[in-house]
């Protein structure tokens, strides 16, 4: 369980997060929603210690965080698999040595058990085909073909997918989404929340999710925590967000929907 | 308006102390890290390669223009006191002092600030405007040991090795023009070398150069690693360590002739 109490981040003069408070169930999908510069971002850096509060604390899994050492930092980090906004993909290596880079570096130097785990992952997040639907030749051509790529040889889509794939080595317990579908298209927004939905239950992880999408909301959340100009506006079921008479989160649900509403006007003409 | 003057100048006093500061934290961090090098030789022996071996054509050039620069500069002074003859012997010995203790280290470590300095403020900088820095961290790595710590020691070990070699090719420099241009022969030239050469001469440049070269990694490290603002910030990032690499250089420099 991941404990957030009283979090506040300023920037210089502008106060970002003005005293934040709730909790993350473990084994659940929790969706933190707001408009851009809300500080969902600044939010989840704070939650691993990539950013440290002004005030407040997050405690996970009974531990808090500004009281660890670098080395259980470190060692705490180890469990929390992080998906960047922009995939964050190291860019002077292939795909597999990204995925390949975390543990080789922490000592673990059995090849053939690296390159499986990179091809169990390139498949859990569905670059490669299920292992047991296709041969191996098949199975083995894409998975060289994959592997090899650099990132600026891959699509957004696919760069992201590679970013969830790296942050699911090793096994961790909690995943973190920097806005996942941000930048992609419709379609491949929603295979990335498929894919977020697919893997808490198949991997029994703890997801943590940033968005602005209310259709990503809908569809992978089992809470729901709203921020606005730096506070909670709201906590609850997705059910509970649609039904709020909350102004705000009306307002912000509202908006989603004409924004969408345009768009396939527009499609339409 | 004084207030506001002397408020000014006294922030630009603390932020130049709170860098350094800064600095030199990551300098213990960095040498933290120096006991791990046998187990991150991949990445040590690859920044030596970018850092060493890339940068002899570039050392070729200097060395061998440095060597007839301070040979041309030399024999015209003794000429124009009219001690070409006084001096004769003493020629040689006084290019290679010069080139071995000052010249070399100096001009060679300025050129690779621009190019290894530039190079790794910029390369660090992007990683660090594109998350990578932060995608480290959250693999557990520290950026210290994975990305400042190789730069720093493979500067440290190749800097001495290029400026042997860049005082090699400036006395070669120097030979060339003193023949063909003073019609010396090898005797009058080698011989003064022989005859003059100190080993504290060749030790002096090889400290110096050592010095440099982690300075020089430190600081594109350094600012590499608080780069803001997108592609305009990484390339202010790449000019701003040649610049600080090079006054640091220059300063060092003094503060090498005061001491040995």
């Amino acid at each position: 369980m991941i404990i957030i109490d009283n979090l506040q981040k300023s920037f210089g003069s502008r106060q970002v997060l003005r005293g934040v408070s709730f909790e993350i169930e473990t084994g659940a999908t929790t969706v933190i929603i707001g408009r851009s510069g809300t500080g969902k971002s600044v939010l989840l850096k704070l939650m691993v210690g990539l950013l440290k509060p002004d005030a407040g604390s997050v405690t996970i899994d009974g531990r808090r965080i500004a009281e660890l050492s670098t080395d259980e930092l470190f060692e705490m980090r180890r469990t929390i698999g992080y998906v960047f906004q922009g995939a964050a993909l190291f860019d002077s290596m292939s795909v597999a040595d990204n995925l390949i880079l975390g543990m080789w570096e922490h000592g673990d130097r059995d090849v053939p058990k690296l390159e499986q785990e990179v091809r169990r992952n390139l498949s859990n997040v569905g670059l490669l085909p299920d292992p047991s639907s296709v041969s191996t030749a098949v199975f083995e051509e894409a998975y060289h073909q994959l592997s090899s790529k650099m990132p600026s040889e891959l699509s957004g889509g696919m760069r992201k997918r590679v970013g969830v794939a790296r942050a699911l080595m090793g096994t961790p317990r909690y995943v973190f989404y920097d806005e996942p579908t941000t930048g992609l298209d419709p379609v491949t927004s929603e295979q990335i929340d498929n894919l977020v939905c697919d893997l808490t239950q198949k991997l029994d992880v703890t997801s943590v999710v940033i968005t602005h999408d209310i259709f990503s909301v809908y569809k992978v959340a089992d809470k729901v925590v709203m921020l606005d100009e730096g506070a909670i506006q709201f906590i609850g079921t997705p059910q509970e967000l649609q039904r709020s008479s909350d102004p705000v989160v009306q307002e912000f649900i509202e908006r989603y929907a004409m924004t969408h509403a345009a768009r396939d006007v527009h499609t339409n003409d | 308006m004084i207030g506001d003057g002397v408020a000014a100048v006294g922030r630009g006093v603390t932020g130049f102390f709170a860098e350094l500061g800064r600095i030199m934290m990551l300098l213990l961090s960095v040498l933290r890290f120096f006991p791990t090098a046998l187990r991150s030789r991949k990445l040590v022996v690859e920044q030596m390669w970018q850092i060493g071996v890339q940068s002899l054509t570039l050392v070729t050039l200097v060395g061998a223009f440095t060597g007839a620069i301070a040979a041309l500069q030399a024999t015209n002074l003794f000429a124009k006191f009219n001690l070409m003859a006084l001096a004769r012997p003493f020629i040689g010995g006084s290019i290679s002092t010069v080139v071995f203790t000052e010249l070399s280290p100096v001009l060679t470590a300025l050129v690779i600030a621009g190019r290894m300095g530039g190079s790794i403020a910029a390369q660090i900088g992007t990683m660090q405007v594109s998350e990578q820095i932060d995608a480290l961290e959250m693999m557990a790595i520290h950026p210290s040991r994975y990305l400042a710590m190789p730069r720093v020691l493979a500067a440290m070990a190749m800097m001495p090795v290029l400026i042997i070699y860049a005082n090699a090719v400036a006395i070669f420099g120097a030979y060339m023009l003193m023949i063909m241009k003073f019609g010396f022969s090898s005797d009058d030239f080698f011989g003064s070398i022989r005859n003059h050469f100190s080993a504290y001469d060749i030790l002096i440049g090889i400290i110096k150069s050592l010095v440099f070269g982690g300075a020089t990694a430190l600081i594109g490290c350094y600012i590499g690693f608080r780069t803001t603002g997108g592609a305009e910030g990484v390339g202010a990032a790449a000019v701003r360590s040649f610049t600080i690499a090079s006054a640091a250089i220059l300063v060092l420099d003094a503060l090498f002739g005061y001491i040995l």
